[in-house]
């Protein structure tokens, strides 16, 4: 464990095919991707929530801003909420300018994370369909084509027979009880390896000095005199001028340890997975009037996700119901896989706002931090969050690309409304 | 699957009803600012553990019921007729 203790910078092992054949010859085991350490009785940042909101926004303010006293806290594990439990779906094609260049910088983040990171994460590009079963979807569809086109992203609205094109097994009939009558095709859009993300993040950060704390559990926000100075957590006491809160399902809970309300709803969300088999569905597949989103990962399973648990709940139970409509739904789309399996279903929480957009910045409690509300939808924004929140720390000034994201909305009745676009469409 | 105790109707199937939301004090509509109405609308108290909500039966007898449940292992430990319709509810109709 000496080897893994320790401060300040650490050069990793790089990952290469040269070093990959290099240990596998000499069998000399792989290092940690990150260390542990002692709990330090102050940091310049205290981030709670390792998933891939609060370790994007260590990493990037380790790389762009130079700030490395900093402590990730986690109650459980590195990825173990939300980040790990994702549909891993990553796309940009939202209904609002200010949501489509924010998700756009994202896809960019993306697109040059496995080389900025030295970590495969296995960005995979594959082309995102978002079907049209009525006129209005219809026209929502064409709405966001249009927008994402103004901002520069590749979207546009196609026909069942290029529906067909694109994914032969889809039934694009007349005949189904929601016929399919166009889709939004977004060629950017695809999946991803979550798992990778986060850990690739944590190894980054843990490489220029971030200290990465998982089991540390955050029991109270210390505030005195309107300004954040510390958390409590189950390892003993931190003081801390910036205190930043990524903590999705459970936020609502750690902001009001800092006397913060949130417009905040948490909702289960839940996923399945079937047995693996031969790759036969290329793009991602969206049905917002189905609720359901299925993609077929690298391995071969296809993976499931719905909208929300209709209820508010901490609970990650999965139920029956939600595999027998989910079975019925993705069948609806594609007849043919009838027989395949579920392997597995889990669940996850979402932290939903009023107008399914994100709660990010500043709060009434000075130096206490939010990037929260990311709902369904949080891991694909994840990089961008962490740029824009690493950039709000270091400079205390709030980044024009989440200024409409800010919590004051609610009171002053400015709503960022992407239900449109963010409900279902994963 | 979760069982709700409708007061009117006994035990249902949660998928018969309308999760509302948690329950909290209407301001006045004629003297609330903007913000304070905001607030109510908005703001939310999001428990982890038992809260007070308002829940429809949408797919039974289409009336309003108060429930205390536990939010992470959604145990119901009471059913009760919201407070404007208890007089008149009387558990008929």
């Amino acid at each position: 464990m000496a080897a893994m203790n320790g401060r300040g910078h650490h050069k990793p092992a790089k990952y290469s095919a040269f070093t990959l054949v290099r240990r596998g010859l000499t069998g000399e085991p792989w290092p940690r991707a990150w260390r542990t350490h002692d709990l330090r009785p102050s940091y310049d940042a205290v981030i709670i929530g390792a998933g891939v909101h609060g370790l994007a926004t260590a990493y990037y303010l380790a790389t762009n801003h130079h700030i490395t006293n900093v402590a990730v806290l986690d109650r459980g594990y590195v990825g173990g909420g939300g980040s790990g439990r994702n549909t891993a779906i990553v796309r940009s094609n939202y209904l609002t300018p200010e949501g489509v260049r924010f998700y756009d910088r994202s896809v960019k983040l993306y697109e040059r994370l496995s080389a900025d990171l030295n970590f495969n994460v296995m960005f995979s590009q594959r082309g995102h369909l978002t079907l049209a079963h009525n006129d209005a979807s219809l026209r929502t569809m064409r709405w966001r084509a249009e927008v994402n086109k103004l901002e520069g992203v590749d979207s546009e609205v196609i026909g069942p027979d290029e529906i067909k094109k694109l994914v032969p097994f889809m039934d694009v009939g007349d005949d189904t009880r929601y016929p399919i009558l166009g889709a939004l095709y977004h060629p950017p859009g695809g999946t991803i390896r979550h798992d990778a993300v986060n850990w690739g993040y944590a190894r980054g950060a843990d490489a220029l000095g971030v200290e990465i704390h998982q089991n540390t559990e955050v029991l109270g926000i210390d505030v005195r005199d309107g300004a954040v100075k510390g958390v409590q957590t189950s390892r003993g006491p931190i003081s801390a001028p910036v205190v930043v809160n990524c903590t999705a399902g459970w936020s609502s809970l750690i902001s009001a340890m800092a006397g913060v309300e949130l417009p905040i709803i948490t909702h289960p969300l839940q996923a399945a997975v079937t047995e693996p088999v031969k790759v036969f569905l290329e793009a991602v597949v969206v049905s917002g009037t189905l609720h359901v989103y299925v993609s077929q990962t690298d391995r071969g399973e296809l993976v499931f996700g719905a909208s929300t648990d209709p209820y508010a709940s901490y609970s990650m139970r999965g139920s029956l119901e939600f595999t027998e409509e989910l079975a019925g739904h993705v069948l609806e789309l594609m007849p043919s896989i009838a027989k395949m399996r579920v392997l597995r279903q889990w669940a996850g929480l979402c932290d939903m706002t009023p107008d399914f957009s994100p709660v990010m910045g500043v709060t009434p409690v000075d130096g206490f931090l939010v990037d929260v509300g990311w709902g369904t939808y949080g891991f694909k924004a994840g990089p961008v969050s962490g740029e824009a929140m690493a950039e709000l720390i270091a400079t205390g000034k709030t980044p024009e690309i989440i200024a409409s994201f800010d919590l004051a909305r609610f009171a002053e009745g400015r709503l960022v409304g992407e239900k449109g676009a963010a409900a279902v469409g994963h | 699957m979760i069982l709700v105790p409708c007061p009117w109707c006994g035990s249902r199937n949660s998928q018969e009803f309308r999760y509302v939301g948690e329950s909290r004090a209407r301001p006045d509509p004629a003297t609330a600012t903007p913000e304070e109405w905001r607030s109510y609308l908005y703001v939310k108290t999001n428990a982890a553990g038992w809260a007070t909500e308002t829940w429809f039966h949408r797919n039974g007898c289409r009336r309003y019921l108060t429930l205390e449940r536990h939010t992470v292992t959604n145990e119901i430990r009471g059913a009760t007729k919201p407070a404007a319709q208890r007089r008149t509810a009387g558990g008929g109709a």
